[in-house]
């Protein structure tokens, strides 16, 4: 068997969420994890570490989550696909890295398996505390892409589309995964690799003398050399010149660079943005939803269809960059639009942003347990008068 | 009369990454003197720059990175361990070389040295121990000397500095030494060890930092850093690295460790056979 039939198990399977997770990571052709265990993503750093040796990739369990993002960037600084997994605690003290992996443009996936906080909080509860934190938790201004799974499949999918942006646009790209959906089992069909688009970073197509490290082509994406193949090029997470030198004194730099940096992933928001339609063309009341929360959504809009209102579902499967003309298109529609989290508020706000005048009615939850179709369909019903 | 003048390049030159030079390092300070022999070992070991990559962390040498002619990374604080892990295994090719500060290394970043020398993975650790943070402003840190007096032990430190040699032998390093920046023969042909020996090195450079500590402790000027090192050190080479603190009175400096013991990535590439079938009696 070759390196990658090895690597891609294609036919059908009866995964968790976690394993799918794992074996897109592995289709994608990622061939390090470094890892810290942690509930509820253990089982992929698990998984990680029986199937990459078989693949000819590199697992380390780290000393902490900090040192697992940092050995990844390296990972990838060195030409490898490379991620790690982790909650919500471990996510917190990846922060700093992040903004390092995007400030020095590394192509990387970090899965987050959401459980409740804040602190330790519920350590085997699902939650979607962590939607926020996935665009803001490091410093200073940067954008990067989240994706969140409704279905096992789908993080199996999403997995390898995780892997496709962060090469394409060399940011972190996060799969925000309720522990819902990250330990449910159910049945995955594995394509053939023939039939799996594989995304990889641009290589420098200059000589070394003429190699600028972080000179952006059109898509505002710089080509990446990798470290052994002669370019002895330097990346720093001090602000830099296109050479890859530290400007820490020029406010041009600083514009010009921070400006690139959210601008690559703002300008193709258009292309990156993934979202799914149910019942909306005639709808007068909408649902946003993403996650597990989208499946009791979608339950609750079938039901209040069959009592004759006119309800329809948008879910969120990218969360990052917000799919704020999309939530605006539909909120132009709707009367008026239900937001289920399992949290306290949080996208919601960003749907109320883009919903401007539309009125908008959240539904939290806290705990394991996601909103009852019935709990949904009740906001339904009062959101139609 | 007109003299011809001619100009040579400095023997140096191809290693150094002149785009990013002048160095941002005050004058007397040593990370100069260890930048010159670092490089100095990669010239007179005649290795492939190709195949060297110089990881560094936060602090005043930190900016090393920027200055060798290699592939480079400058990371964030404390984090050039982990990152070089990363880099050293994608690709076990690569000679890892992190060169970082005292508070880097043994402060915020104390957790990935022991972990990295546990591990025995092949990356070369020098730190620059100037005995305080100086790009901030000469705060306490963890080598500072008990009862030396800086920006935040204005009243004398009541910490216990770390012995760096003992933690990294104790810790599983499988080369150790220090020097001071006095020691530039020595220091340079530990490097060269260092970045021959697989598995986990480390060495550990006493570099004067005039400019912040040496004026809070009243250690003086580069010169008088210098004659405290000519005056305190004593060679022991393979002593008791347990035995080794620093003292006003003596710097013990030399080689400490010098062992064989199989590397991470020599394991992990015997463990990847084995998962492969490539190798028959596993399980």
């Amino acid at each position: 068997m070759s390196e990658k039939n090895k690597a891609i198990l294609t036919g059908r399977h009866f995964f968790s969420g976690d394993l799918a997770c794992a074996e897109g990571a592995l289709a994608a052709g990622c061939r390090f994890f470094g890892g810290y265990p942690i509930t509820p993503a253990t089982e992929i750093a698990e998984r990680m570490a029986r199937r990459l040796p078989q693949v000819g990739g590199t697992y380390i369990q780290m000393e902490d989550e900090i040192a697992s993002i940092a050995a990844v960037i390296g990972a990838s600084y060195a030409g490898l696909k490379a991620m790690t997994a982790t909650s919500g605690p471990g996510f917190s003290l990846m922060q700093e890295n992040i903004g390092l992996a995007v400030m020095t443009e590394a192509p990387c996936v970090i899965v987050n398996v959401m459980r409740g906080g804040p602190s330790t909080g519920q350590p085997t509860m699902a939650g979607q505390q962590d939607v926020m934190q996935a665009k803001w938790g490091s410093h200073g201004d940067y954008e990067i892409i989240a994706l969140t799974p409704s279905t096992v499949q789908e993080a199996f999918d999403l997995t390898i589309e995780a892997f496709n942006y962060a090469e394409a646009y060399r940011v972190p790209v996060m799969i925000m995964m309720d522990a819902i959906v990250g330990h449910m089992w159910e049945r995955v069909t594995i394509p053939p690799a023939d039939q799996i688009k594989i995304v990889n970073r641009k290589k420098p197509q200059v000589p070394r003398e003429k190699y600028a490290p972080f000179k952006p082509d059109e898509d505002l994406v710089p080509p990446m050399a990798v470290f052994g193949d002669g370019y002895h090029f330097h990346a720093t997470g001090l602000t830099h010149d296109e050479e890859g030198r530290p400007r820490t004194e020029s406010i041009k730099t600083q514009q010009t660079l921070v400006q690139r940096l959210c601008d690559k992933i703002r300008k193709n928001a258009d292309k990156i943005i993934q979202i799914r339609e149910t019942m909306l063309d005639d709808a007068e009341i909408a649902v946003v939803a993403y996650g597990i929360e989208a499946r009791a959504a979608w339950s609750a809009v079938r039901k209040a269809r069959n009592a004759g209102i006119k309800a329809g579902l948008l879910r969120l499967i990218t969360l990052w960059p917000f799919p704020e003309k999309q939530v605006a298109e539909v909120a132009k529609k709707v009367k008026t639009i239900v937001v289920p989290e399992m949290n306290y508020g949080q996208l919601v706000r960003e749907v109320e942003r883009a919903a401007k005048t539309t009125p908008v009615t959240f539904l939290s939850k806290l705990g394991e347990e996601p909103h009852k179709p019935e709990e949904i369909l009740e906001a339904i019903k009062g959101g139609k008068h | 009369m007109a003299e011809q003048t001619t100009q040579i390049a400095h023997p140096l030159e191809p290693f150094l990454r002149k785009t990013t030079i002048p160095h941002i390092w005050c004058p007397g300070c040593g990370d100069g003197t260890i930048l010159n022999s670092f490089v100095t070992a990669l010239k007179e070991l005649e290795v492939n720059l190709d195949k060297i990559a110089v990881i560094s962390g936060i602090g005043c040498i930190g900016r090393i990175a920027g200055y060798t002619n290699t592939d480079s990374f400058h990371t964030t604080h404390g984090r050039p361990i982990p990152f070089a892990v990363g880099v050293k295994l994608a690709n076990p090719e690569l000679n890892v070389i992190v060169i970082s500060g005292d508070g880097d290394l043994f402060a915020i970043g104390g957790n990935h040295f022991i972990h990295a020398a546990r591990r025995n993975i092949g990356i070369k650790v020098i730190c620059s121990n100037n005995f305080n943070y100086g790009m901030t402003g000469g705060q306490q840190g963890p080598t500072t000397p008990l009862a030396s007096r800086t920006a935040t032990t204005p009243f004398g430190n009541i910490e216990h500095p770390f012995n760096l040699v003992h933690l990294a032998a104790a810790s599983g390093a499988v080369y150790v030494a220090r020097w001071t920046t006095l020691h530039v023969r020595r220091m340079t042909e530990s490097i060269k060890k260092a970045i021959q020996k697989e598995g986990f090195s480390f060495i550990e450079i006493v570099s004067p930092c005039p400019e912040i500590y040496g004026k809070a402790s009243k250690i003086g000027t580069a010169m008088d850093f210098m004659n405290w090192f000519k005056k305190a050190s004593v060679i022991q080479n393979f002593s008791d690295p347990a035995q080794a603190e620093i003292t006003a009175e003596k710097i013990p400096v030399g080689e400490f460790v010098d062992v064989e013991k199989p590397t991470f990535e020599k394991l992990l590439r015997e463990m990847t056979a084995q998962a492969q079938g490539k190798v028959t009696g596993g399980a």
